[in-house]
Parts: C-alpha cells; sequence; structure tokens
C-alpha cells in the first residue's frame, strides 16, 4: 500500500489510490478470523514458513498460519520494539531475527496486533530461506510440544545436484506420509492436483501483477507489491487468490490505460533488494517520492513467481519441490546477479536501493559484492541502507534521509 | 621438542607452522571453517585438512564485502585470506551448516583468489533415511570433486586407512579429555585447546605420534580423589579461539574439565566403523556423533547430550561461549539455559566479539560465578 495521506481528501492523491486494497483486508481479516477460530470448527493448524510448500496443507483442509506474515503485521503496526525485547528478556540475542524474535514473545505473552497467532497442531519448516527458520521452528515444537517437518532443500551453489533433486522429491512424498498422520486422512492427489493449478495460476497472475511497473510511469511500485504479497504467500492454492489478484490486475490495467502513476511526475525508477522495512513503508515511499522517485519493482515480492517456469502443472509436486529450492534467496550470489539484471533491464531502472537487513543474513550477506557487479557491469547508481524489517531500533532516520539524499543527487546529475 | 611445547607453538602461530610444513612435505593444504567437512576424504587426498579459527584482528578488507553483524569467524577468515595470509592454502572447503558460512563460501570463491573451491551442501536433518542416502550422494560427490581438483584418484583403500588414522587420533584425545578430567592438575588449564587446536592444523600423522607422546608422559597421572576445593566447569558453544579464557577460569578456582565446542569434544566424538563401505561409514558417523545447532537431529537432543556430560563429568558450572552473531547457537541458548536451570546447575554467557570482553571484566565475572558454585 503506497499510504497515501489520510488528511483532507485531495482527489489528485483519491484517484492514485488502489481501490482493490479494502477487498484484500477484508480477505486476510477473515483468513485471520478462521484460523483463530479454527478449533471450533475442527479444523487442523500448521505453521508453515513463507517459502514452504503450502499446497499440501490447503489440499488436505488445514489453516496454514505464517509466523513470518506475522512478523510482518508486527512490524508495520510498530510493535516490534516491544516484542523484539521481551525475547531478549527470555533470553534470545539481539542479533536474532526480528520476525523471530517478535513472534517467539507474541507466543508467550499473546501479544501483538492480533493477540498472538493460533496454535499450531503441527509444524512445516522448509529451511529454502534460511537456517534461522530451523531454530525458530526448533523453539515452537518445543513451545508448543507438537510434531515439526523439517523440508530439508539444499543450497545452490553453482549446481543443483542430481541427489539433491532426488532428495527433495523424496521428502515431498514424506511430507504428504506426515500430513497424512497429523490429520488421519489420505491424501487426495487428484485434489492435490487441483490446487497445484490454482497456485500456478495465482503466480502467473501475481507475476503479471509486478510486471505492470514496467510500464512507465509505473502504475504500482514496490510498496503496492508488499502490501498485496501477502495473499500469494499465505492462500496460494485457493480460489480467492486467483480472483482477487485478477482484479488486481484488471485495476492496474485501468490505471495504465488512464494515465495514473503511483507516483505523480515519476522520473526516476529504482530497484528494491531484500525485504521491505515494514514500519517505515510509508515514510520511505514519501521520501523517494519526493524525488519523483518510483520503486518500482523489488527482488523480494517476486521470490514467490520467480520459479514458475521450473513448475509442471502436470507433476506439480514433484516440479514444485525442485521449483521451490530455487528460489531468489537459496542460490549463490553468482547465480542472483543474473536475476538482478535482468530485472533491472525489465523494469528499466535508473539506480538499486539494497536493505542491509540486519535480521536477514542469507539475503543480506554478499550485498556488497552484488553492489559492486551492478555498478560495473551495469553502472547504474546502488544506495545500501543499514536497517531492519521489524526492529525500529535498527533505524537511523536522520542517517538514512541524508544518505537518501546524497544517492538521489548523484542520480539526477 | 617435547609435545606439550610443540601443540603450544603451532597453536600459538598456525600459520607460520602450516607454512614451515608445507616447505617440507609439499602436500596440499585445504582451509575449513567448521567440523562437518569431511577431512577424512580430504586427506585419503593427500592434502592436509588445515582448520581456520578466525582471526584476532582488525578487519579492514573484509569490512568491503562483510556487513559487521555476521560473525567474528567468517569476518576473520575472509580478512586473513584477503589479507593474503593464507598463502599456503590451495582452496577451501565449505560444508553448508549456517546462513553466514552459506554466503561466504560464495564471498570467498569470488574473492579470496584460490583455484581450488568445494562446497559440501550436506544435508540439514540428519535423522531420516532420506538425508542419509543424501549425505552419503554428497560425500561421493565430494570425493569426485576432490579427485578433479587435485588431480588424484582416491581408492577405497587409501579412505579407509585416512579413517584408521582419524579413529586413532579421536580415540587418543577422548583418552587425554578423561585424564585431564580425572586429574585437571595433569595438564596446564588451556592445554586441550592448544591440543584440539594442533590436531586440526598439524599433518595428522606427525600429530598422532606427539599426541601419543605427550599421553606417555601422562601414563602414570592417577586420576584425584576428589576433596578438591576447585571447581569443575564445562564450556558450551562453538568454537573457542581464546586459550585466555581458560586460564582466568582457572585463577578464579575453576577448572574446564570438558567442553561441548566444536573445535574441542565435538571434533573427538564419534568413530567411524572401519569395517563398513568408507563413504556410508563416514556418513553415518555425521549422522549419530552429537549434531551441530545448525544441524536437526531432534528438537532437545543438544539439551539432553549437554546434560548427560554434565552427569558424567560431574560437572559443577557451565559456561556459554558464544561468538556474537552466531545465530545457530543464539538459538539454542535459551533452552539450553533452561535444560540446566532445571537441574540446578549454575551457569553463565560469555559473548565474544572479535576480541573478548577486557580481561579484568572476564576476571570479575568468572570469579563471581566460581565463588557461587
Ligand atoms: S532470517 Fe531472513 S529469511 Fe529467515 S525468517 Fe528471518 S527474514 Fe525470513
Ligand atoms: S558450531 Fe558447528 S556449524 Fe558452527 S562452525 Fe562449528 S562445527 Fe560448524
Ligand atoms: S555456526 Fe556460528 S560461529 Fe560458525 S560460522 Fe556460523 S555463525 Fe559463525
Amino acid at each position: 500500500m503506497a499510504d497515501a495521506p489520510e488528511k483532507a481528501r485531495d482527489p489528485e492523491k483519491e484517484k492514485r489510490k488502489i481501490k482493490s486494497v479494502s477487498k484484500m483486508k477484508e480477505i486476510m481479516t477473515n483468513y485471520y478470523i478462521e484460523a483463530k477460530t479454527a478449533r471450533d470448527s475442527g479444523k487442523k493448524v500448521a505453521w508453515i514458513t513463507s517459502g514452504g510448500p503450502v499446497e499440501p496443507l490447503i489440499a488436505m483442509d488445514v489453516i496454514p498460519v505464517y509466523p513470518e506474515n506475522h512478523g510482518a503485521m508486527i512490524g508495520a503496526s510498530k510493535m516490534g520494539v516491544d516484542l523484539c525485547e521481551k525475547a531478549e528478556e527470555m533470553g534470545y540475542s539481539r542479533d536474532l531475527c526480528s520476525y523471530a524474535r517478535a513472534d517467539i514473545a507474541s507466543a508467550a505473552t499473546n501479544g501483538g496486533p492480533i493477540g498472538g497467532l493460533p496454535e499450531p497442531d503441527f509444524l512445516v519448516c522448509c529451511n529454502n530461506i534460511c537456517g534461522t527458520v530451523l531454530k525458530w521452528y526448533e523453539v515452537a515444537a518445543r513451545y508448543y510440544n507438537v510434531p515439526l517437518f523439517i523440508l530439508d532443500t539444499p543450497f545452490v551453489h553453482r549446481e543443483f545436484s542430481d541427489a539433491a533433486r532426488d532428495y527433495v522429491i523424496r521428502q515431498i512424498y514424506e511430507y504428504i506420509d506426515f500430513l497424512e498422520v497429523q490429520c488421519g486422512k489420505k491424501a487426495d492427489f487428484d485434489r492435490m492436483q487441483e490446487v497445484g493449478k490454482l497456485s500456478v495460476e495465482s503466480m502467473r497472475l501475481w507475476q503479471a501483477v509486478l510486471d505492470v511497473a514496467a510500464h512507465k510511469p509505473a502504475p504500482m511500485s514496490a510498496f503496492d507489491a508488499f502490501f498485496h504479497l501477502a495473499l500469494i504467500v499465505t492462500l496460494r492454492g485457493k480460489p480467492v487468490v486467483v480472483d482477487y489478484y485478477q482484479g488486481l490486475l484488471d485495476e492496474m490495467n485501468e490505471r495504465i490505460r488512464d494515465g495514473i502513476a503511483m507516483v505523480p511526475n515519476e522520473k526516476y525508477r529504482l530497484l528494491w533488494d531484500n525485504l521491505p522495512i515494514w514500519y517505515k513503508t510509508k515514510w520511505l515511499s514519501e521520501k523517494f517520492a519526493s524525488h519523483d522517485a518510483c520503486l518500482v519493482a523489488d527482488t523480494y515480492t517476486s521470490a514467490w513467481s520467480g520459479v514458475l517456469p521450473l513448475i509442471d502443472e502436470n507433476n506439480f509436486l514433484e516440479t514444485m519441490s525442485v521449483a521451490y529450492t530455487k528460489i531468489y534467496i537459496n542460490i549463490s550470489i553468482d547465480l542472483m546477479i543474473d536475476k538482478l539484471r535482468e530485472m533491472i533491464r525489465k523494469y528499466d531502472a535508473d539506480g538499486l536501493v539494497m536493505h542491509s537487513n540486519r535480521s536477514c543474513k542469507p539475503y543480506s550477506l554478499g550485498q556488497y559484492d552484488l553492489q559492486k557487479m551492478v555498478m560495473k557491469e551495469l553502472k547504474i547508481p546502488t544506495l545500501i541502507i543499514e536497517a531492519d524489517m521489524v526492529d525500529e531500533r535498527q533505524f537511523s532516520e536522520s542517517q538514512i534521509d541524508t544518505r537518501i539524499d546524497a544517492f538521489m543527487e548523484t542520480l539526477k546529475s | 621438542m617435547n609435545p606439550f611445547d610443540l601443540f603450544a607453538s603451532v597453536s600459538r602461530s598456525p600459520y607460520a607452522h602450516a607454512r614451515a610444513e608445507k616447505k617440507n612435505d609439499g602436500k596440499k593444504r585445504i582451509g575449513y571453517f567448521c567440523s562437518y567437512a569431511p577431512e577424512e576424504l580430504v586427506h585419503a587426498a593427500g592434502a592436509i585438512p588445515f582448520r581456520l579459527f578466525g582471526a584476532r584482528r582488525d578487519i579492514r578488507a573484509a569490512d568491503a564485502h562483510l556487513q559487521s553483524y555476521c560473525c567474528s569467524l567468517v569476518r576473520g577468515g575472509l580478512e586473513d585470506a584477503l589479507q593474503k595470509e593464507l598463502d599456503f592454502l590451495d582452496g577451501a572447503v565449505f560444508p553448508h551448516t549456517c546462513d553466514s558460512i552459506q554466503r561466504l563460501s560464495d564471498i570467498w570463491r569470488l574473492n579470496a583468489g584460490f583455484p581450488i573451491h568445494f562446497d559440501v551442501v550436506m544435508p540439514v536433518k540428519l535423522n531420516t533415511s532420506s538425508a542419509r542416502q543424501y549425505m552419503i550422494d554428497v560425500l561421493a560427490k565430494f570425493r569426485k570433486d576432490l579427485e578433479e581438483s587435485l588431480q588424484v584418484s582416491i581408492s577405497d583403500d587409501a579412505i579407509v586407512e585416512s579413517i584408521r588414522l582419524y579413529n586413532r587420533i579421536r580415540d587418543r584425545l577422548e583418552k587425554l579429555y578423561l585424564i585431564r578430567s580425572g586429574n585437571p592438575e595433569s595438564l596446564p588449564p588451556s592445554a586441550m585447546n592448544m591440543v584440539m587446536k594442533s590436531a586440526m592444523i598439524m599433518d595428522r600423522a606427525v600429530f598422532l605420534e606427539a599426541l601419543e607422546q605427550l599421553l606417555e608422559t601422562l601414563s602414570n597421572t592417577k586420576a584425584q580423589s576428589g576433596g578438591s576445593k576447585r571447581k569443575r566447569i564445562l564450556i558450551s558453544g562453538g568454537i573457542c579461539n581464546h586459550p585466555d579464557i581458560y586460564d582466568v577460569l582457572a585463577e578464579a578456582g575453576g577448572d574446564v574439565v570438558w567442553d561441548d565446542l566444536c573445535t574441542g569434544y565435538r571434533y573427538a566424538g564419534g568413530r567411524i566403523d572401519e569395517s563398513a563401505d568408507p563413504i556410508e561409514a563416514i556418513a553415518d558417523r555425521y549422522l549419530t556423533r552429537m549434531a551441530c545447532p545448525a544441524k536437526h537431529l531432534s528438537n532437545t537432543a543438544r539439551g539432553e547430550h549437554l546434560l548427560e556430560a554434565v552427569r558424567e563429568q560431574k560437572i559443577e558450572g557451565v559456561v556459554f561461549l558464544l561468538l556474537k552473531f552466531c545465530d545457530p547457537h543464539a538459538f539454542d541458548y535459551p533452552y539450553l539455559k533452561q535444560f540446566l536451570d532445571d537441574k540446578g546447575i549454575p551457569n553463565i554467557l560469555v559473548e565474544v566479539e572479535e576480541q573478548p570482553a577486557p580481561e579484568g571484566q572476564l576476571r570479575t565475572r568468572f570469579e563471581t560465578f566460581v565463588d557461587m558454585l
């Protein structure tokens, strides 16, 4: 959401607001209500990592819950510092991922914007995003005393070996076995296939939504992508996601037709790297807009659709497990640069803004090298912002303000 | 040189030692950062595995590649490589463990300028049959990669021979641990740290010989019959590159008699079956010895293991020695502490950045801690 200022109803600003937003909020609210009342309706709740294969859960009628999405909500509602401090009192180092810290503290205190997540019946951890989730889910497994399934997706340094392929494919079937035991019923593979089709369809639509920002001026920005991301993460495989993204895509195409840009007078187009700084999205989008700059795309939100070409709808389970192993954050720097290059060209970006996110080592370590490669090869200016996605204590506003000004000056000259 | 002086000198200047050794034996040196590096295979390929412990120095060159929120092992290792301090290495091997090592591997490969580089992308979980199969496949692939890069062929016999050597080393190391645990006065406070470091630096056959000599000189050591006022301490954590901590603890009245460190007992633990298929046997050691926090054996394996060591070694206090910014260990700390608290075992946390806290400060903390026991 670009978070246009609320004050007076400036028609100029009203025009730029994305209409679908309210529908999205409604879907997410309903989803959380359903999850929070799952016990009453006799449904199982599974916690799952954002990069994990959710489709089998949906096919088995399990309600997936995403601690990371919860972490983002905590960050956006500026409750991060308080919860992080509580986790630190519990003995968790301040240097650990703030999603994990905030979520662990929220579980222990029923704190945060929705009073804590619904308790899990079991946990599904896929380490394609990081090693942090393994440790975080072990903490949760001990805390709730529930079974933990680990889907281990070997990191792709230079190659993805046949052995790694066999390993993830074997695990996807172990995953199904695990679900059958947890749910006390057989998996319905036809249903799985259907859910897989819907998931692929949502990814396709999500990618199409992101692609609209290639248009000049961009009808939406990365900040809007951050907001609309929640659905592809949490509910892909459900029909409501397909409908929603179709509607959003239509709205975007309408905006293009009507010449509505997210940033009025868009002159500079920037690419964002890493997770959003959830408690500062509004400040950042206004800051860049004041320089006539629009963050048109980012490396983060496309993680859920970037592997689309690797998925075969007709062999969904197996190809999906391989595809999920090759997502942006699970590949080496020299493979990442290929993707960055592709995005910079596709969106015709004039500059790159990298969020060096203290919380997220797999995303952030290596950024300095990527930055050098981009400057050398693509000859565009780059900016590194040292911060954290949820822990506001790591954000120095005046310093970042000055750095953005300086960066924009280089860009303009 | 008597074996003890040798270990002291090797651990004080590992790089100089490796350089001198290499001049003599002409063997390749392969660097590694982590106890999941399949040393037995490197050794079978005729090279010597050399453990990097992270430097204790100011970081300059590595700052251009790594953020400050990264452990000193990773930052220090890269710094030394970029400063050309590691000119005796021919390359390095990176087993997959934590997120920081994972990225260091990329950065190292792209910047450190070594001709040889291995990624050994092991499984993260160690408790399923598919993980075992994958572990075996990964080790078999590493063997092939070694053969290609070092231009050698590695026979099964060579691996078995290497396994035998490593088994003997681990066996002797364990003996030494037990002697010192039985009688902490038998060796100076930081002796184990020096021996363990030397075990990961020296030509392994030469090391074994010296270790056996040392054991020989200790063969008459009698276990203490109790009654000592000194306290029995266990150190738990990842790597320990700060032998002075042992001395400061000793002066405060505590003897480190056991540890759960990857540069300590975790290295010595676990044997490899000499009669099984060698690759499978190496895999099985990794799957059964005590896991590091970056790997998954079970949700509570490390806690149970810690309590067991506390019981067996009659430990009176535990020092958690953690590197700042080390995620896997920091995540385990609260639960390990809880396990100890529940059993009434006193414990303290010492966090180490590039340098440990000033000695005076450590001394006061340790004195208070030991007094409390
Ligand atoms: S470390 Fe990074 S990828 Fe992992 S949970 Fe935290 S933010 Fe997400
Ligand atoms: S603690 Fe374990 S994973 Fe970390 S460096 Fe040591 S051996 Fe490797
Ligand atoms: S396990 Fe910890 S100490 Fe070892 S490299 Fe990773 S972060 Fe550093």
